[in-house]
């Protein structure tokens, strides 16, 4: 019998990575390590889980997302117990921008959870899997990453440095079997963007986002924009001239 | 506040939506607020969903599994998972829902509330006749379990109670034994009523999944294409995906209209009529063929449609259905997507479950604001007097009378209700 895929999912309560989960339990046996800060959540999903699909092994953790020890420590055992597959990076907060401005405490706490965490839960994994010479590591970015807008721009730099941090990754591996994968979505109706939804934005659907997800992390796909329209999108956006873009009310 | 619109897109008032998110906390969430009323995925074509200007409970995001027993086929799961989602999930572990409607896309919670039925209501009846129990929050932060067999008065008022006895967290639903994806078919052509009704007796006993499509543009001598099927007995191979196609517009006027409408109807029959007639073919495609296009509803243009639904009893139909294919034929206003089907002798659970005894006959029309109206008026005046019903899933424009003479048991729904629920609906057909 071929062994189970291993897949560990960080920030497993995030609403795209609980779609992708249930896509990865559809497509065949897997261990699915969940690991969130809220464990009772994760624990309902990993109920949601179970039901729709018998063959799949899922446990659920929870750990310090803002501490380099807690993470060090949580990788090392989860690979220890044998090679990872996948490593999802899902989690995130769309921290509101006037916030950020009046009290740099939550800036920090933005930078921290949507660029410095990933960052370091992405090296850990990349140190082991180096060690076993496989593995992928996806995290999701945002397209927000990709120019800085008066609208949100402390989010928009944590995720523009995962940009810049993955893009070193790949330059390490390059030719190897570890495979580092970028997904960058547009908006999606999540929880996170409850909000803008109330007010009548279109939305790209979760499950489409998941499914473009599952697909790039299964090729190996460097960077994916999700929808695929973003990429022609944000092309044009980051080629405008700053004379022009700074007018622009977006 | 944002605009919502239902299945025939008749309205887009502004609502306030709130997404419902975690059962938990449901009760805490549900208290407190104005008139609401639960929001499936807004596959009803009129306003039994809607509630302009107010509050719509959304279960998009309650769709969690909660536990399956892979033994006897019992599933509980959160009110807004899609019947699409258990499919894709259980057929492949040898389970399946017993029914589903024409489109797989609708809310467990939806297809409760309107006690939905299927291809096959002749063998297993509606929705509501597959439940175990049902979890009701109510806005006043009460939660109550009911079943068949407790608090049954409360039961019976929420399958079919289109979401005004509270909203429905969880349910465990009885599921059946599926051999697999794939169905044996036949289909036939018929040119007649009495060709139809004995095409359908003939096939009820033996034949799990009967419908037919009927060309209304035909006038009293009507025509059209019987389908029936049951599970095939080769599974092998996997269906082939879906192609998928959108409508990416809503064009300026309604692509059915006077003219188009014979020749589509006429084409459909010309390649239907000559088909073979036994083939397999997969469950999704033969039971669900409007789902592999998005949007459609778009294609009867910005004024959107009605689906008119009636059934009417045995002994009465064939003369109540050659009266409506008469005033349909006079009216010049044809339907594309004529459906027809017969219903078994089943009690149905709900005290306003739409299935009864006899033939049911779903029709669509463009919105062409009074004419349509006006031809409406000659249809209800033949379903009142045949003792017959309109679908409240399909309505958006009955008179309170009809409501009232067609589904006598509604006022005993009154004492179940929650005061916390109220729909354009309830306030169009109920006065609250
Ligand atoms: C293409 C197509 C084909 C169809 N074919 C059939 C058919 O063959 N047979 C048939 O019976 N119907 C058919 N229908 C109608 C459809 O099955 C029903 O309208 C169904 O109720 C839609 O489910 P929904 O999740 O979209 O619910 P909605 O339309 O969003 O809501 C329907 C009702 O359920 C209530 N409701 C929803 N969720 C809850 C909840 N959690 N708790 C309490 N109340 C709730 C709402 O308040 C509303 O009154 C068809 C519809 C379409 C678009
Ligand atoms: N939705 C979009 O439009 C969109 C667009 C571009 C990029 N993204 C990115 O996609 C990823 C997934 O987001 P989503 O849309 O699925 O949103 P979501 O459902 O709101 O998920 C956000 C997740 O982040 C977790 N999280 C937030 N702060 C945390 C912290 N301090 N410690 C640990 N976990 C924390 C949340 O955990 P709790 O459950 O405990 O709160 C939750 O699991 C995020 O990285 C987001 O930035 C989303």
């Amino acid at each position: 019998m071929d062994q189970k895929k291993r897949i560990v999912v960080i920030g497993a309560t995030s609403a795209i990575a609980e779609h992708c989960c249930r896509l990865w339990v559809q497509c065949g046996p897997v261990e699915l390590i969940l690991v969130a800060r809220n464990v009772e959540l994760a624990g309902r999903i990993a109920a949601d889980l179970r039901a729709r699909a018998d063959q799949a092994e899922i446990s659920v953790e929870t750990l310090d997302f803002l501490s380099a020890p807690a993470i060090a420590a949580a990788v090392a055992r989860w690979t220890a117990q044998g090679p990872v597959d996948m490593a999802l990076i899902a989690h995130g907060v769309l921290s509101p921008q006037q916030p950020c401005q009046d009290d740099i405490e939550q800036a920090r706490y933005s930078i921290e959870v949507n660029g410095v965490s990933p960052v370091l839960f992405a090296e850990a994994f990349a140190g082991a899997m180096s060690r076993v010479g496989r593995g992928t590591i996806g995290m999701i970015g945002s397209v927000a990453g990709d120019r800085g807008r008066r609208a949100n721009y402390v989010y928009g730099a944590s995720k523009a440095l995962m940009d810049r941090y993955a893009q070193g990754l790949q330059h390490r591996f390059a030719g190897s079997g570890v495979k580092i994968v970028l997904i960058k979505p547009g908006p999606t109706d999540t929880p996170m963007t409850a909000q803008y939804k109330a007010r009548g934005r279109r939305l790209a659907s979760v499950e489409s986002v998941a499914q473009g997800t599952v697909d790039a992390l299964e090729r190996g796909t460097p960077v994916a924009y999700l929808p695929r329209k973003w990429r022609l999108i944000m092309f044009v956006v980051r080629a405008l001239p700053d004379f022009v873009f700074n007018r622009l009310n977006i | 506040m944002r605009p919502v619109s239902s299945w025939g897109r008749l309205s887009a008032e502004p609502h306030q939506v709130t997404e419902l998110s975690d059962i938990a906390t449901l009760a805490n969430e549900l208290s407190g607020r104005g008139p609401a009323i639960p929001l499936g995925m807004g596959r009803s074509y009129g306003d039994a969903c809607l509630n302009p200007g107010g509050v719509l409970l959304s279960t998009a995001r309650l769709d969690r599994f909660h536990s399956f027993d892979p033994e006897n086929g019992r599933l509980v799961c959160e009110a807004g998972v899609q019947l699409r989602d258990i499919q894709r999930f259980l057929v492949p572990r040898g389970w399946g829902l017993p029914v589903i409607p024409g489109t797989q896309i609708v809310s467990v919670g939806g297809a409760i509330a309107n006690d939905v039925h299927g291809k096959n209501h002749h063998r297993v009846g509606s929705f509501g006749h597959h439940l175990r129990t049902l979890t009701l929050v109510r806005t006043d932060g009460q939660v109550v379990d009911c079943s068949p067999g407790v608090r049954s008065d409360l039961f019976a008022a929420t399958v079919g109670g289109i979401g005004l006895t509270g909203l429905i967290a969880t349910a465990e639903l009885q599921l059946q034994r599926v051999a697999g994806p794939w169905l044996d078919t036949e289909i036939f052509a018929y040119r007649s009523l009495d060709e139809f009704l004995t095409l359908a007796d003939d096939s009820e006993s033996l034949w799990e999944h009967t419908v037919s499509w009927l060309d209304c543009t035909a006038g009293s001598r009507p025509r059209g294409i019987f389908l029936r099927a049951n599970p095939a007995v080769d599974q092998s191979g996997k269906p082939p995906l879906p192609r998928r196609l959108s409508v990416p517009v809503t064009p300026p006027l309604s692509l059915f209209n006077r003219l188009t409408l014979p020749v589509f109807n006429s084409v459909y029959y010309q390649l239907n009529s000559h088909r073979r007639r036994a083939r397999r073919r997969a469950f999704d495609t033969f039971l669900f063929p409007l789902d592999d296009i998005q949007d459609w509803n778009r294609l009867y243009g910005p004024s959107g449609f009605f689906q008119y639904q009636l059934v009417v009893p045995r002994d009465a139909g064939p003369a109540a259905l050659h009266d409506i294919l008469d005033i349909i034929a006079r009216s010049g206003q044809g339907s594309f997507l004529a459906v027809m089907k017969t219903f078994g002798d089943r009690v149905s659970a709900g005290l306003l479950s739409f299935p009864t005894p006899g033939i049911t006959l779903a029709l669509d029309f463009p919105n062409r604001g009074p004419r349509t109206e006006r031809l409406f008026v000659e249809l209800d005046a033949v379903v009142r007097n045949t003792g017959g019903r309109l679908y409240l899933a399909k309505d958006a424009r009955m008179p309170r009378e009809l409501f009232e003479a067609g589904y006598p048991r509604a006022p005993e729904l009154a004492k179940f209700r929650d005061p916390g629920m109220s729909s354009g609906m309830s306030r169009r057909l109920m006065g609250q």
